[in-house]
């Protein structure tokens, strides 16, 4: 059914332009040649939704910019933009990524490729505007794959990635990007800009195959199939997942031959870890104030490193249990919590624990709970997490019936 | 390249109806269920070149079993409230993919539909901004059998007063657990979507003044919607056999009028024509609820209050089903309201 297509306008050289995390979104829905997109106010994610209107306006891509009635709505017009074959991009945060919550899980289930960014915030009530894991985290089970970025050139580059990925055949899953609330989606910072003709080579066109839903095509989507199909149908959701580690690495070696960019792993980022005996573990812009309280540490001689996650589903197990069980102690800082959870422990922490489990040799874990509701991760904070993760790998703390609250008052 | 049209002439008698059956076996709704008629008719007058997202309810769960569908022409399942969000959705990505030249240019017909529950409860805000979005072909069908019949006949915002159901039982104490009016779906939606260019109200009764209102709504393009009462077996409480009469009284006693608003000038069709113009005689209510068990707990005042309702739409409304408000006398000329009945206006 494909015909004709339009030779795309192109930029010739890459480019570095001041941007914040949402804008460099908006670029990487430039160069993807978005079909669809729909649009609903949150902050902090609608930033994004605000840089890409700019584009269409000054004419640099045409997409279809829905501005729709609600975030359920949102979801579910680009899934069924979706459905007939368009490349689509949509977004929320908080609340509204849970009010989108319907759609949202039924957009795994039927395998389409959406892409989402969730511009991470905290659950209303009470009020909060910063950032919090817990409204990304909460599809964690569902079929979506779930990268973080760290920078807006990551958000950028793991937009990139997300259609990619989310569109290969083997894996034809959606795809939620995680930005922190405010400290990405708000700040900006030097981003490089790659060519269209690089981006076409990274990012073939969409092709929905025998699945698209077209009168030349007649075919039944989702009808009910009870408890006779059901979980054969989860199982193939299941395979889509595991499969998903292998595709996100060939995409990653594309990418870094074409770009020069993504680091060694595209599921961690390692920071003075060759020697380190104890490691902090987490994602999104937490990296930032860790790495300066190691830079601090290692000054007055302590060995102490950060390893980052960059995608959280898929969980790449085997390459974090092989990092993580180098060291003598692991502090996993969540930005997020799981009320009632085993040792009261946050998401990552309890992730962290249950890939390990099975391991004959594996560090010591320890969970912090830190900077919720966009509350900064200060130094002295840094230092009490460097404290307890040290004391923990010395043998003062007895694994895993450990939690502790950072930075709460009194 | 030039777009390929399908043009959707009218229907002009049961003879001209399509021979073409693009709802088959394959299902599994009720004996005597009007709307897998409403669906049957639906599609023969869209024709092959359509689309269809079917929102949960009696059409999906009924419809569409795994390894089983009626459906010749592509069908998409979409959640309970979306099924405005669906036809966006859809019409939108067929545009863009055949504006930048990723799919072939032609007209397709994209057809959402949804039940009372998901579309006059749950999909209500949905539908409302679809119909405001002029720049998107879709049609938005909602089959009203007056109840979440799917799930056990539990009463919605389209149930009619008094209606037994199985969230509104008659009992010792209460007689009448359910004592709201309908809400007016097609005419809240044609007074506050001015830029829908055909919105109407239809009963699978009328078989081919449906078919010709699915196809106007097709043919002008934009966001459009059409309302079809369809009575329900296992809902009303009667026999499978009279779902055809119950549709005609429903009518015939003035309860569901057949309208159309087309680019802003409202039509009454069929029955409710003759009704409004006096060439026939509107029933009482009364014919029409006796012959269902859910009103069997109806006492006189209960039939009585029914038809006072029934009358004001008739006798007091600006449009008679359509428009809900009166104006005051004083106030009728300055707002050039001629309030002469629609008879009265022809022989003047």
């Amino acid at each position: 059914m494909a015909v004709e297509v339009k030779p795309r306008e192109s930029s010739d050289v890459e480019t570095e332009q001041l941007a914040t995390g949402c804008e460099a979104i908006a670029e990487a829905i430039r160069l993807a040649d978005v079909d669809v997109m729909a649009a609903y106010p949150i902050r902090p994610y609608d930033g994004v939704m605000q840089a890409a209107a700019k584009l269409i306006a000054n004419g640099k891509m045409d997409v279809e910019y829905i501005v729709a009635d609600g975030e359920h709505s949102q979801f579910e017009i680009v899934k069924h933009a979706c459905a007939v074959g368009s490349r689509v991009f949509v977004g929320s945060s908080g609340v509204g990524w849970f009010y989108a919550f319907e759609a949202i899980a039924v957009t795994a289930g039927l395998r389409l490729p959406v892409v989402a960014i969730c511009g991470n915030r905290a659950l209303d009530d009470p009020g909060a505007f910063g950032t919090e894991h817990n409204d990304s985290l909460a599809v964690r089970d569902l079929g979506w794959l779930l990268p973080w970025a760290e920078t807006a050139q990551e958000a950028l580059d793991l937009a990139l990635m997300a259609w990619r990925v989310g569109e290969d055949k083997r894996v034809s899953l959606p795809v939620a990007i995680g930005l922190d609330g405010a400290f990405l989606t708000h700040s900006q910072q030097i981003v490089k800009i790659p060519t269209q003709a690089a981006v076409d080579k990274f990012l073939p066109p969409f092709d929905l195959g025998d699945r698209l839903l077209h009168p030349d095509n007649p075919i039944t989507i989702a009808p009910q199939v009870d408890q006779d199909w059901l979980m054969e149908i989860r199982m193939q959701n299941d395979q889509a997942m595991r499969k998903a580690e292998t595709v996100i690495r060939e995409a990653h070696a594309d990418f870094k031959r074409l770009f020069g960019r993504g680091g060694e792993s595209p599921f961690l980022d390692e920071y003075m870890t060759d020697d380190a005996e104890f490691v902090f573990f987490g994602q999104g812009t937490l990296a930032l104030p860790m790495r300066v309280a190691i830079r601090r540490l290692r000054k007055e001689g302590h060995k102490v490193g950060l390893v980052r996650l960059k995608w959280f589903r898929p969980f790449a197990t085997a390459e974090i249990v092989r990092s993580l069980s180098r060291f003598k102690a692991v502090g996993v800082i969540d930005r997020d919590y799981s009320f009632g959870s085993p040792y009261y422990g946050g998401v990552l922490y309890n992730e962290v624990r249950s890939a390990l489990y099975s391991q004959p040799k594996r560090p010591v874990v320890v969970g912090f709970i830190a900077g919720l509701g966009g509350r900064e991760i200060e130094q002295p904070m840094a230092q009490e997490i460097f404290e307890k993760t040290k004391a923990a790998a010395s043998g003062d703390l007895k694994s895993g019936d450990t939690t502790h609250w950072i930075g709460v008052r009194a | 390249m030039a777009v390929e049209t399908t043009t959707l002439p009218q229907i002009k008698g049961v003879k001209d109806v399509p021979y073409d059956e693009l709802f088959v076996s394959g299902h599994r709704t009720c004996q005597g269920c009007e709307s897998a008629l409403v669906m049957r008719h639906m599609v023969k007058a869209a024709g092959p070149r359509t689309i269809v997202l079917g929102s949960t309810g009696c059409m999906y769960v009924a419809n569409t079993t795994y390894y089983t569908t009626p459906w010749v022409v592509p069908w998409m399942h979409t959640q309970l409230g979306a099924s405005g969000s669906a036809a966006l959705g859809t019409a939108a990505g067929l545009k863009v993919l055949m504006r930048k030249g990723k799919l072939k240019n032609e007209k397709i017909n994209v057809i959402a539909f949804c039940g009372d529950g998901g579309g006059a409860d749950m999909g209500i805000g949905a539908i409302s901004a679809t119909l405001t979005h002029k720049e998107y072909n879709c049609l938005v069908l909602l089959y009203d059998n007056e109840s979440y019949a799917n799930t056990d006949i539990q009463l919605s915002s389209q149930t009619p007063y008094g209606a037994v159901t199985t969230f509104s039982p008659s009992g010792s104490k209460k007689r009448l657990m359910h004592t709201r009016w309908k809400k007016n779906v097609p005419g809240m939606l044609a007074a506050g979507h001015p830029e829908s260019r055909y919105i109407a109200a239809g009963c699978a009764a009328y078989a081919v003044d449906l078919m010709n209102k699915i196809r106007k709504a097709l043919e002008l393009g934009g966001p459009t919607f059409v309302h079809t009462l369809d009575p329900c077996p296992k809902g009303w409480d009667y026999h499978p056999q009279y779902s055809q009469e119950l549709g005609h009284l429903a009518v015939e006693c003035g309860i569901w009028p057949l309208y159309e608003v087309i680019d802003g000038v409202c039509n009454l069709t069929g029955p409710t024509r003759q009704i409004a113009e006096g060439r026939k005689k509107r029933k009482p209510v009364y014919e029409y609820l006796k012959r269902q068990g859910r009103f069997a707990h109806f006492i006189d005042e209960d039939v009585e209050h029914f038809q006072a309702e029934v009358d004001k739409m008739w006798t007091e409304w600006l449009v008679p089903g359509v428009i809900p408000f009166t104006v005051p006398a004083k106030d009728q000329a300055i707002l050039k309201i001629d309030k002469k009945a629609l008879h009265e206006q022809k022989s003047a």
